[in-house]
């Protein structure tokens, strides 16, 4: 019973992410385009919103080529690796009151764990395209995945801290509105992170289109280059989702259905500022990056760990 | 990787480099700026030799222009400099001029200083763009293409073409200005200084661009000297050398400018360089189409097939990227008997492997779009 109930949920994510991720590329390239000056896509359908429902059959029926000295199994299957913990992490987040699809004691724990094994589908296609502009791609994500992983983790530990539990129903239960105010720091910290983590700009240099084309899938095209961008867009859901709930309240905001929509206008917007954010800043060299990491992120997260602890203990 | 790199052409012994990577970078990639092909030795992410390798736009220009008329040749000129069509047909006008012994009407020689100096407005934002493309700032290169857009609208008002303009001829211009030509212009110049400090807030006031700038491919000043850098990547380590004020031509003796100087040589130097020449640019403009007159706007009386005496003529004038010169020899006939390009883009971009070296392949790319080299005028 319990396999099926999984199979469902997993199918509702995939479900979830695929969607969101029409409407992700939709709003991003409206978002792109008021920043700069321009429309965005406006021809096909209402302001351009059936633009991906236009563009999805274009990427299905691309030809899915394997380069030539390309280690073909790996190659094909790299991309799930990339996509699956995007829609794994989905499954902790405290949609309602009391209840999450996967309401795990270690829910947090399962959360901060599981985006990074994304890494390994990185490594795996960068490996396998047997491409020098992907082998780079592929060790740039490695580093910076790994050492984002500290500061985003601190930032979650001082919510935790607070609520005194991992389980995250059970934290949306502990929230206070306080808390707002007092984690704002840390969600700032988890944001920066966690566009790092997902390699979005201004953090992209894994795949630096002006220097790596595309890094660690510079060789994929049509449907497995989508599962790349689905994986992106899904662990941009997650993470605006869980960090909304982690940071903002989610559905505590408002009482009953109300939350649930208070939890997604949060997480929107939350999206739309990472967007903002990309088109605006230009990209960090990879040293930068990592010092950007460790001199700056981490000792402003053990601040912020900090201080939640002292709270929690005084009370 | 060997395969890869052997269809490349990248010899096989440059791979027995014991720890380091070659990567071939171009002719075809995002932030080559054409078709420029980068042969990198990488230790990590550390470029330790980085050999750009010409050639892939060649197109015979100058051997081409030996079958042609003088006035044939000038089409020839617009694919040099693609980005900066009006520099080249300047230059080689000028070349054939000084040969023939014409005289250029005053007013063609206005109007030719506001169109050069648009170009320069439209080159260096097609540069200040991409160093915002190179550095992943994709709206700063919307903004200054917009600034570009309505250059090349001006120029497709005067001469009906946006990209290679065969605008300037041999004793003259083709067109005469339309009719509120002027007043367009000017609304323009209005407007640009304030979008070019809009600009450098933008993308030279941002601190993750200032990180990726500043003190990335330092050139100094006696290296530029020496290696035959000219425009504004010279400009931007601070050597004081502008062909319109230093070896005057036209009429920039009648009009008051000042040249923008870097003083660290740096890419972020070349950038802002750049983009205050833009400035002085619209000061100019406004200047020459002060002074502007009636008048002719080609010289009279010259025959339909110009046939210079025999003898050679050299000029030159400050493009976009610097000193671009023409070399001209006559032998009494219709046709040119040999055509040299002196191309600035072609001189800057000899300082890549030495600028590069010692810096990250993210640097890399930044260092070459601040050499704002144009293929078409390297490999010509």
């Amino acid at each position: 019973m319990s396999l099926l109930w999984g199979l469902l949920w997993g199918l509702a994510a995939v479900m979830l992410i695929a969607g969101g991720a029409i409407i992700g590329v939709w709003w991003e390239r409206k978002v792109a385009g008021r920043v700069q000056m321009r429309y965005g896509p406006q021809q096909i359908g209402p302001a351009g919103s059936l633009q991906m429902i236009a563009d999805v059959p274009k990427l299905l029926f691309k030809e899915d080529i394997v380069p030539e000295g390309a280690d073909e199994p790996l190659f094909r299957y790299a991309p799930l690796a990339v996509f699956a913990p995007a829609a794994m992490s989905l499954a902790v987040v405290p949609f309602a009151a009391g209840w999450a699809p996967f309401d795990s004691t270690v829910g947090a724990l399962f959360f901060l764990a599981v985006p990074s094994i994304s890494v390994i589908g990185i490594l795996l296609s960068a490996w396998a395209s047997h491409n020098t502009f992907a082998a780079l791609g592929g060790l740039r994500a490695a580093a910076q995945m790994v050492s984002y992983e500290v500061p985003r983790s601190l930032s979650v530990l001082s919510v935790i801290v607070l609520a005194g539990t991992l389980r995250p129903t059970d934290v949306m239960a502990a929230w206070e509105w306080w808390w707002i105010p007092l984690t704002f720091v840390g969600f700032l910290v988890f944001l920066i992170s966690s566009i790092a983590e997902m390699n979005r700009g201004p953090f992209d240099i894994p795949e630096a289109e002006s220097e790596l084309v595309a890094g660690y899938f510079a060789d994929y095209s049509g449907i497995r280059w989508a599962v790349f961008m689905m994986g992106e867009y899904g662990a941009l859901i997650a993470t605006s989702l869980f960090g909304a709930a982690f940071f903002f309240g989610g559905h505590r905001l408002l009482p009953g259905v109300g939350g649930i929509v208070a939890m997604v206008v949060v997480a929107c917007a939350i999206i739309t500022v990472v967007m903002w954010v990309k088109w605006t800043f230009p990209r960090l060299r990879a040293d930068q990056l990592m010092a950007f990491c460790w001199k700056v992120l981490t000792p402003v997260a053990l601040v912020q760990l900090l201080v939640a602890g002292v709270v929690a203990a005084w009370l | 990787m060997t395969g890869q790199a052997e269809a490349c052409g990248v010899d096989a012994h440059l791979l027995q480099t014991g720890d380091e990577l070659v990567v071939n970078i171009g002719p075809s990639h995002p932030s080559t700026h054409g078709v420029c092909r980068v042969i990198v030795h990488l230790d990590g992410e550390i470029v330790t030799h980085a050999e750009p390798v010409i050639g892939h736009l060649h197109r015979g220009i100058e051997k081409m222009a030996e079958n042609r008329t003088y006035l044939q040749v000038v089409p020839l000129t617009d694919r040099l400099d693609y980005v900066g069509s009006m520099y080249a047909n300047w230059a080689y006008c000028r070349a054939v001029e000084r040969l023939a012994g014409i005289r250029v009407p005053e007013r063609a020689e206005y109007i030719r200083v506001v169109m050069c100096e648009l170009q320069r407005i439209a080159s260096h934002m097609m540069s200040i763009g991409s160093t915002g493309a190179d550095t992943g700032a994709t709206s700063a290169f919307i903004y200054a293409f917009n600034q570009r857009e309505q250059v090349v609208d001006l120029f497709e008002a005067v001469c009906g073409a946006r990209l290679t303009y065969n605008y300037v001829r041999p004793g003259g211009v083709s067109f005469d200005l339309p009719d509120g030509w002027i007043e367009q212009c000017r609304a323009f110049t209005r407007s640009h200084p304030s979008a070019m400090v809009e600009i450098d807030k933008l993308l030279f006031g941002n601190v993750i661009a200032r990180q990726r700038l500043k003190g990335i491919g330092v050139l100094p000043a006696e290296e530029a000297i020496a290696r035959g850098v000219t425009g504004p990547a010279a400009r931007g380590s601070g050597v004081d050398w502008d062909l319109r004020r230093d070896d005057s031509y036209s009429v920039y003796p009648r009009v008051d400018f000042e040249i923008p100087l870097g003083e660290n040589g740096d890419a972020y130097d070349r950038g802002r360089v750049r983009l205050w020449e833009c400035v002085e640019s619209c000061r100019i403009i406004d200047q020459a189409l002060a002074q502007i007159e009636e008048g002719p706007i080609k010289a009279e009386g010259l025959p339909r097939l110009l046939a210079p005496r025999p003898g050679e003529a050299y000029d030159h004038i400050e493009s976009a990227r610097g000193s671009l010169g023409v070399y001209l020899v006559s032998d009494g006939s219709v046709r040119p008997y040999r055509m040299h390009v002196r191309s600035p883009a072609f001189q800057n971009l000899s300082v890549l492997g030495y600028l590069a070296e010692g810096h990250t392949l993210s640097d890399l790319v930044v260092i070459l779009g601040s050499l704002d080299p144009v293929f078409g005028e390297v490999d010509r």
